[in-house]
């Protein structure tokens, strides 16, 4: 025994025995798995949460110094990113200005022409800015960040931004910062916006950019309320020199006051950004995310055979995560912080960790023999599949291993998480999924002792161990409750498996959960990150409207001046500010008496526009920056106190730099106030609308969308249950949800013309069929080419003496020709001469020469209609009839001269002839109707109304032998070998046997010349052997009840009867070896085949399935409305249809329902099963087949050649693979198509 | 065992594949062709066009606001041209079998094909993205990953010599075009080039012929079913 082969037992024994213990304790093993997994997990709560927002850090000004490069010791309160110098300081020159006070001469766009005028003196102010102290000279030009190209990409703005020198972006931007641009620029509004994007935009743009606060809140635009101006200067400064800055701030502040302005200039805000994802980066990640997908769909849709695949699967992916969260706590613990980005590494991580061992766990689990004990499949299982398991874990680590020393760190991290994931990962599967499995597994055998335990509560004398099916173990089978579909819903049934994920879906509402939970977290990372500045637009909406929300900020204006009810008139309430302090360069001054009764824009400083540029995008900063190709993501900048500058302009000055063009513009408002009075709702409502306009087309599309995809994969009759698929028309096919549509069969069915009413009985043995219809008559058919070979007429003169009986006949002989002309013209060609020609059958013929001139008389004499009565077998039929009728019989009396006798009848009718031969067997019993056909070798055997059993030569149409003993009308025949068993409604059973003896008759014939040659016709019972029929025992009350169904089968027979019991006979003996209930309802259908499997159905809709060795009851399922109308069992399943016109799939073994198909009305009772993988169900007009195992419709034939067929009620599988069924008053042979056989 | 459950799972999922006009397209030989090149051809196109962002995403982390652009940011002949490529391999690889006489059994299933594309979208990303010191390593990690995933999902010599001879061609065709100026690298330094396409190459070569493979044994489950039926 070498190393590996110990190593290997070992293994095995190692993992039987965990299996052992696994499958024995699995609640305790299961909660110390969560309890490792939640403690593996803890240190995941240290890690910050994830968030795309950026991050403040707020320090003072005072004692603000450069964090230092390495972020060392003691952080504090510090956030880990800061340290090392920002990116850029950015200082902002807030600039509100006014022309005030309004005049009603003025344009709008005065509004704004003046005051953005001034932004080049105030630009060249701080550019010409010079602090002069000990250290030096120091201008902006040498503290601010000094920029280059644009990116190559932004040519249109290289006129705009500027490419050289310093980063100060402002207003004036747009004019190349010179004042002659500005002043001959007909149209500011056009320039400011030609450079915006078209449509809705959610990024900063441009004008934002240049502006340096919101879009809104510029005043820049014709139709702004407010007429104050607001717009910044920013500077971007690579250091911070405190003495400079402090300098600027106090010249600006001392060129242009605020008078109000109480902004606290203390703080230094650092905006730490992260590395943001764009779309572009997510496209990657998304693709490798579907792979994962499609790759953990591929991989658990193997599962199979156990009780729930969905659960399974769902274990397996949990296992696989949990690994992944354990491995990650787990490096956290040990001090591995993670750098690598989870999202991007975490489906590599999966994809290498696997699923594969998962799945050959339960592979092998399920494929141990299922009669052990649940620890002991559990324990094989495992101990099969451990030196697999181990290997594969080892080559794993081997080639992580190798990973581990590319030394590259990015690698060797990943190397770190998937060693430790994979142990991890495998830990959980032995742990969990073991007995996870376990369960399920338990759970599927407590399934099927569910079903069987109330059948052994009822029969007491039943032995539980032999109940259990050996020979039969459970078969493989899907999970029952993925595809039990209701009914009605889905008639064009057919299953695939993407299609039961569908269902699966609409189910548990699954998509519609997952769309709800989306969008909560959607939100609420919406709320948690900010990053349109929501929240904080939201709360300047209500303070805005919130007359309170500008109670603390000090106002410049006069209140008195707003003598009407506009909304700022709540103002007028509050305590007036004090009086506007002189202004140096405020002109309006002195026109503020007779501005009374005219607007004057109000200039409002308050706490928020010392945070201007917290209003704007979180993406305005990343985006200005990158336009110089310098990326913010993982770096900060810090924001200086914004430095306030306001501007008052008197009319004058507006009316001097107004531009000739500019009064074109739209006339002026007609009453100055209005703006005032509508100005800033319908700026705050704009949004509002267009954001709800926007989610409105967005929620239609949804909509839309959705109706689309539930058309695409929903059923089409879904919801109209009963109306659309009443019945199958030629034209609309039973399709799948997907629009195929199984093809009709390219062969059309053999019809089988003949009968003249609807057809009530089918027999057949495989060779031949023998068919019954209401009219008595009995036809029989060669099963392979679809000839009639023998027509057993009833009355048949009475018909043939009338000219209707004439008309029918030939109407049918024409039929019949065209149907086979169609097929097959040589057939037709003998069959005529066959009919034409009796010298066709000369061994007929030939040992009774006395008759061939009767013939010939016959057809001279007789008129016409009789002639074609007697074409084909009749006369040989009626000869037949003549010894038979003769020579077995007992009575001496009537010596051997059998010629004229019958032809005699023959040639008077068919009327009860009676007298001539009173002791013999009564002749045919055309009165009454066949209630009963069984056809076995080329013996008809037919039970009438009357209780009369007859035996018809198949072949030649004799009536071989009678049996009028019983008076009880025969309802069931069962025939085997040479036993018949008759039912009769009177509820008693008679067993016949089936004598053949060679006739001394016959005997006496053979000697007499000419008859010695005479050949045997048919293979079983040689028409010369005289046939008897006679009653070995009578069991006069096997049921006091009506007999309603026989069946026999590998020695038994097997009655069901209306009085609620089905009772097991043996056939040799007419031993009753069982009486068997638990039906409530008369019992309708019977089934039993060689394997003695019994099955019964009642009128209670009641399924039963008995053991019938013991006879005890294996199981009772109720699953029809009404009566069970058949019954059909293959070794995996049950069939059953019911007058509710459903056919329901049960599982043998479970009792499970695993499907049901709805029938079209009446022909709920027409199924039958070919080679166990097949049923054949009918329906109007058409035949269709269905793969047994997955309910998929495999195909449809159509029987009639209209769309309008008559329902098919009967169907028989005979053993060629051939189908035939009823159809009206024709019968139809239908050959399995050949796709199907694909199957086998 | 493991193959019938396979040939059965695949008969379940091309669901009417026991049926009529799916069964007729499917062993008509000029339109399963049809079907399976242009599925190559799609797949190709698309991990193309991600794998290009990826490229691109190397040194720049934000983007200007056109997103769009950066997603077509190669040239137009560059998806078609590894579409076309991709075509030729899928189809080229099941036909080298079938000329071998043996169909390629190993790990034979969706799942495998699905992690060989991950473990390729992987190999490309930690080229992008992962910082090496130099190029020497670099080319030796890439080359041990994708000899790496020939080793695990394919193991057929003929798949190693079609995947090393694709390479080297497509690397000279693409030294070549670099040479005649027809597109150049951002990265001048020749080496590195030379260094990370050949694995790359040889990496996607593999995955292709997985896939192609993967979809050739429809047709081949079919035709044999077929066969059993006459």
């Amino acid at each position: 025994m070498t190393v590996t082969e110990r190593l290997r037992q070992k293994i095995s024994v190692a993992f039987y025995w965990h299996g052992l213990l696994c499958a024995s304790y699995p609640v305790p093993i299961i909660l110390f798995t969560a309890v490792c997994i939640l403690a593996c997990c803890y240190p995941l709560l240290k890690l910050p949460l994830p968030g795309a927002g950026p991050e403040k850090f707020t320090t003072g000004v005072r004692d603000y110094t450069v964090p230092p490069e390495d972020p060392g010791g003691e952080l504090g309160e510090r956030p880990e990113w800061y340290h090392g110098p920002p990116v850029a300081y950015i200082q902002q020159v807030l600039v509100k200005a006014a022309v005030s006070p309004w005049d009603s001469k003025l344009v709008p766009v005065d509004a704004f022409r003046s005051p953005l005028g001034r932004v080049f003196a105030l630009l060249d102010e701080i550019r010409s800015h010079m602090h002069s102290d000990s250290s030096g000279v120091r201008s902006l030009e040498a503290l601010c960040l000094q920029v280059t190209d644009l990116l190559p990409g932004l040519r249109r703005l290289q006129t705009i931004l500027p490419e050289h020198g310093c980063l100060i972006v402002s207003p004036g931007n747009y004019w190349q910062n010179q004042r002659e641009l500005f002043d001959t620029d007909p149209d500011l509004l056009k320039t400011v916006q030609q450079h915006e994007p078209k449509g809705l935009h959610v990024s900063a743009t441009l004008k934002d950019l240049l502006f340096g606060v919101r879009g809104q809140q510029t005043g820049v635009s014709l139709n702004s309320g407010k007429r104050v101006v607001t717009y910044t200067v920013t500077m971007a400064l690579r250091s911070y020199d405190a003495r400079f800055l402090g300098s600027l701030r106090s010249r600006l502040k001392q060129l242009h006051p605020s008078s109000n302005c109480s902004l606290r200039e203390e703080h230094i805000v650092h905006v730490y950004f992260k590395e943001e994802i764009g779309v572009a980066e997510l496209i990657p990640l998304l693709t490798t995310y579907i792979i994962l997908f499609a790759y953990i769909y591929f991989s658990t849709r193997k599962i199979d055979m156990v009780r729930s695949k969905w659960g399974l699967a769902l274990a397996a992916v949990v296992t696989v995560l949990s690994s992944l969260l354990m491995s990650v706590g787990l490096c956290t613990l040990f001090g591995l912080t993670p750098t690598l980005n989870g999202g991007e590494i975490f489906p590599y991580l999966v994809v290498v960790i696997g699923l594969e061992n998962v799945l050959v766990l339960t592979k092998s689990v399920v494929s141990t023999p299922v009669d052990l004990e649940v620890k002991l499949r559990i324990a094989q299982g495992l101990s099969n599949e451990s030196w697999s398991i181990m290997k594969n874990m080892a080559t794993e680590l081997c080639i992580i291993l190798i990973g581990y020393f590319t030394l590259v760190p990015a690698i060797q991290e990943f190397c770190l998480f998937a060693v430790v994931g994979l142990v991890s990962d495998f830990f959980l599967q032995m742990l969990f999924f073991t007995t996870v499995l376990s369960i399920d597994i338990r759970r599927m055998e407590l399934a099927d002792l569910n079903r069987r335990l109330p059948a052994e509560a009822g029969m007491p004398p039943s032995k539980p161990g032999p109940l259990r099916p050996r020979e039969t173990p459970p078969p493989p089978r899907p999970s029952p409750h993925t595809i039990t579909l209701q009914p009605p819903a889905f008639r064009n049934l057919r299953l695939p498996k993407r299609l039961r994920v569908v269902y699966f879906l609409a189910r548990t509402r699954l998509a519609q959960r997952i769309i709800m939970v989306g969008t909560v977290i959607w939100i609420g990372i919406l709320v948690y990150t900010d990053p349109a500045g929501l929240r904080i637009y939201l709360a300047a909406q209500v303070s805005e409207q919130s007359p309170l929300g500008g109670a603390g900020l000090p106002h410049l204006g006069v209140a008195p001046v707003f003598p009407r009810g506009d909304p700022t008139s709540t103002l007028s309430v509050l305590p007036p500010a004090e009086p506007t302090p002189a202004l140096p360069e405020n002109l309006s001054q002195g026109h503020a008496p007779q501005a009374a009764g005219r607007a004057v824009p109000q200039i409002r400083w308050g706490p928020e526009d010392g945070e201007a540029w917290k209003h704007l995008s979180f993406r305005h900063w990343p985006l200005l920056f990158s336009y110089y190709n310098i990326t913010l993501a993982k770096r900060y900048i810090s924001f200086l106190p914004v430095i306030p500058v306001t501007f008052h302009l008197s009319p004058q000055e507006a009316l001097e730099t107004r531009h000739p063009h500019d009064t074109h513009h739209a006339p002026p408002p007609p009453s100055s106030t209005a703006p005032d009075r509508e100005g800033p709702p319908p700026q705050g409502d704009l949004t509002l609308y267009k954001v709800a306009a926007l989610g409105l087309a967005a929620g239609v599309i949804l909509v839309l969308l959705l109706f689309f995809l539930y058309r695409v994969l929903c059923p089409r009759n879904y919801g109209q249950n009963g109306v659309q698929h009443g019945r199958r028309r030629r034209g609309d096919l039973p399709c799948d949800d997907y629009g195929y549509s199984p093809p009709v069969s390219e062969i059309s069915p053999l019809l089988l013309r003949g009968h003249s009413m609807d057809i009530e009985c089918l027999a057949s043995d495989g060779m031949l069929l023998a068919s019954c219809c209401l009219a008595g008559q009995i036809r029989v058919w060669d099963a392979q080419t679809g000839d009639c070979l023998t027509l057993i007429p009833n009355h048949g003169l009475r018909h043939c003496s009338s000219s209707g009986g004439w008309e029918q006949r030939n109407g049918w002989d024409v039929g019949e020709l065209e149907s086979l002309g169609a097929e097959d013209p040589d057939a037709d060609v003998a069959l005529l001469r066959r009919r034409a020609a009796p010298s066709s059958r000369p061994s007929l013929f030939m040992d009774q020469p006395d008759l061939t001139p009767l013939i010939d008389t016959s057809f001279a004499r007789l008129p016409p209609s009789q002639a074609t009565c007697h074409s084909g077998f009749d006369f040989g039929e009626l000869v037949e009839r003549a010894y038979l009728e003769h020579e077995p019989s007992p009575s001496p009396t009537y010596p051997p001269s059998p010629h004229t006798p019958p032809q005699r009848r023959r040639s008077v009718g068919d009327q009860p002839m009676a007298p001539p031969e009173p002791a013999c067997s009564s002749p045919p019993d055309w009165d009454s109707s066949v209630w009963a056909l069984e056809l076995r070798g080329n013996l008809i055997a037919a039970g009438r109304r009357s209780g009369r059993l007859e035996l018809w030569d198949a072949v030649e149409g004799s009536l071989r032998c009678s049996n009028d003993e019983g008076v009880s009308g025969i309802t069931a025949l069962a025939f085997l070998s040479n036993r018949i068993v008759a039912a009769r409604l009177s509820g008693s059973l008679d067993f016949f046997t089936v004598d053949m003896n060679k006739p001394l008759g016959l005997r006496q014939y053979r000697g007499t010349p000419g008859r010695g040659s005479m050949p045997p016709l048919s293979p079983c019972y040689s028409s010369e052997d005289v046939i008897s029929c006679q009653v070995t025992r009578s069991v006069q009350c096997a049921h006091h009840k009506p007999i309603t169904v026989l069946r026999a089968a590998a020695g038994r027979v097997v009655t069901g009867s209306q009085d609620h019991t089905v009772r097991v006979y043996r056939l040799e003996d007419s031993c009753c070896l069982f009486t068997l209930q638990g039906h409530s309802g008369g019992i309708t259908a019977i089934y039993i085949d060689q394997t003695m499997v019994l099955a019964s159905g009642g009128q209670d809709g009641a399924i039963c399935l008995w053991d019938v060795l013991t006879g005890s009851r294996v199981s009772h399922v109720y699953g029809h409305r009404g009566d069970v109308t058949s019954l059909v069992c293959t070794t995996s399943c049950v069939i059953s249809s019911g007058l509710d016109d459903l056919i329901c799939i049960w599982d043998r073994s479970t009792g499970i329902k695993l499907y049901s198909i709805q029938q079209d009305v009446g022909c709920g009772a027409s199924l039958g099963v070919i080679s166990d993988g097949l049923l054949v169900t009918g329906g109007l007009g058409c035949v269709s087949f269905w793969e047994l195992n997955y309910g998929d419709l495999l195909q449809t034939v159509y029987l009639g050649p209209s769309s309008e067929g008559q329902a098919v009620r009967q169907l028989l599988v005979l053993d060629n693979a051939a189908i035939v069924c009823d159809f009206g008053s024709e019968l139809s042979l239908v050959y399995v198509p050949s796709v199907l056989e694909k199957l086998d | 065992m493991a193959d019938t459950s396979d040939v059965k799972a695949h008969q379940l999922e091309s669901g009417p594949a026991v049926c009529g006009p799916y069964i007729a397209v499917i062993t008509n030989k000029t339109a399963n062709l049809v079907i399976r090149g242009v599925m190559l051809f799609s797949v190709g196109v698309f991990l193309s066009l991600v794998l290009n962002l990826l490229q691109v995403q190397r040194n720049i982390t934000l983007f200007p606001p056109d997103v769009i652009a950066s997603v077509f940011s190669s040239a137009w002949w560059v998806p078609p041209c590894c579409g076309t490529v991709s075509v030729m391999i899928g189809l080229l690889y099941p036909c080298i079998d079938h000329c071998l006489g043996k169909p390629h059994k190993f790990k034979r299933e969706w799942s495998s094909v699905m992690r060989c594309i991950a473990v390729f979208v992987g190999i490309n990303h930690a080229s992008a993205k992962v910082d090496f010191e130099n190029n020497v390593q670099l080319s030796l990690t890439l080359a041990a990953l994708s000899i790496g995933l020939w080793w695990t999902f394919d193991r057929s010599r003929s798949g190693f010599g079609l995947g090393v001879s694709i390479a080297f061609l497509a690397t000279l065709t693409t030294q070549l075009l670099v040479y005649n100026e027809v597109f150049q690298y951002t990265s001048p330094d020749f080496l590195y080039i030379r260094s990370w396409l050949p694995c790359i190459f040889f990496a996607g070569v593999i995955t292709m012929g997985n896939i192609g493979r993967q979809l050739a044994m429809y047709e081949c489950n079919v035709v044999q079913e077929k066969k059993h039926q006459d």
